[in-house]
């Protein structure tokens, strides 16, 4: 891959000129504008973490499913196991795989995003 | 949906109000939503029950040529959540929050709805209408896979249907610094149904704006919500039909993020906004699964 500029990099130049222009525009676009850059933060963060996570999601679902396979692949049938009933909450292993994952999700899509701790 | 801000100024003085107008074409018998004139008799009925709203001055005739329309007062205060849940001017009142709108719950289930046509839908039906809706978005997303088959398996026993409000959240409540709650906006998604719905609507992590410590609306406890709806005549609603319902909840809005990044990926709405709500899915399932864990 071309490192000089990495692709993260771009998205995160249009990122600050986005961001520098927004105080000059009408409101609804204003709105749009910040938006547009969350958009970007969303895809430089896929860039940067993505592949680790669905690495690390492919580890997980092969481990709960008992062979290997794509992502895709393995999380169709996982969801297809779900709905059969053959997996549910009380599948060793089942919700702390998910948390797992959804957590590096969340780190990619809405880092500061503050999880529902749950009732006390 | 038009809604405008106008004020009348005569010799009685000012008076602000608010125009809600039909834009698009409407079919009350298959629509979610309720019509404006079956909204208007809810604003009615919730006032005669001693619920704030903003109240009905007008349900437009077709000789006054705007529509389906009507006009309300308008009521002075604050709707934006993340303002209510952090703006200092609400410190004083923050927690009384929680146990007013377990209050004015209490007085909106109280309506006999004598009249009004709505609709009925409990948790079984709800589940029902969106597992369709999730199916049809061809997403594959184990979690709210997961959240879908343990709610159809584990439904709540039966309980009376109340009249509900159908979306009451903060965001949809106008909260002012000194009285709190000031009205109760937005009807149109009034149904009949389980009244641990309407307590659990506003649980729902996704309407926290930022504060997940403070489960009622970012603002408020579970307690002082559900003491307030029964210190008012409500039911006693166990805190955990409340969770199942907030459950329920966080899944809805899941899918109903699927469904607006839908309208995208199909053509029909090409804004940035719209495929960016699709990457709000993972924040409900994050919550889905620890509501699962906390043994829902």
């Amino acid at each position: 891959m071309i490192e000089h500029p990495r692709a993260e990099e771009l998205v995160e130049a249009v990122a600050r000129w986005i961001d520098g222009i927004r105080p000059g525009l009408p409101p609804r676009d204003a709105f749009l504008a910040r938006v547009a850059v969350n958009v970007l933060g969303v895809v430089r963060r896929e860039l940067t973490l993505g592949p680790a996570a669905e690495a690390a999601a492919v580890e997980r679902l092969s481990a709960l499913l008992g062979h290997e396979g794509d992502f895709k692949t393995l999380n169709a049938e996982l969801c297809d196991r779900l709905r059969a009933g053959e997996m549910d909450i009380a599948t060793p292993g089942l919700l702390a795989a998910l948390k797992a994952s959804i957590t590096e999700q969340i780190a990619i899509d809405q880092p500061n995003y503050a999880p529902d701790p749950g009732p006390r | 949906m038009e809604t405008w801000a106008f004020a009348v100024t005569g010799p009685g003085g000012r008076r602000e109000m608010v125009l809600r107008r039909r834009s698009a074409p409407f079919d009350e018998a298959t629509s979610r939503s309720t019509s404006l004139a079956t909204e208007a008799a809810l604003i009615r009925g919730a006032a005669a029950a001693g619920a704030p709203v903003a109240p009905l001055i007008r349900l437009c005739e077709p000789q006054d040529g705007l529509g389906e329309a009507h006009i309300t007062g308008r009521v002075a205060g604050e709707t934006l959540g993340r303002k209510i849940v952090s703006d200092p001017r609400f410190e004083a009142v923050r927690p009384r929050l929680a146990r007013q709108c377990g209050q004015v719950l209490a007085q909106i289930h109280s309506m006999s709805g004598e009249g009004i046509p709505l609709k009925s839908a409990d948790a079984v039906a709800e589940l029902e209408r969106y597992e369709a809706v999730y199916r049809q978005s061809g997403a594959e997303r184990p979690i709210l896979e997961l959240a879908l088959q343990h709610l159809k398996k584990n439904p709540p026993p039966p309980m009376a249907q109340v009249l509900l409000h159908g979306d009451f959240r903060n965001g949809n409540i106008m909260f002012d610094p000194e009285i709190g709650v000031a009205a109760v906006l937005d009807w149109e998604l009034s149904h009949w149904g389980d009244p641990a719905e309407d307590l659990s609507w506003i649980c729902v992590n996704s309407w926290r704006f930022g504060r997940a410590d403070k489960p009622v609306g970012g603002f408020g406890e579970y307690r002082d919500l559900l003491e307030g709806y029964a210190a008012a005549g409500g039911a006693d609603v166990p805190l955990s039909r409340v969770l199942y319902w907030q459950a329920l909840g966080s899944l809805k809005w899941g899918i109903m993020c699927l469904m607006m990044y839908s309208s995208y990926a199909t053509g029909t709405e090409s804004s940035v906004e719209r495929p960016m709500i699709g990457r709000r899915v993972s924040e409900t399932e994050i919550d889905l699964v620890n509501l699962l864990e906390a043994g829902l």
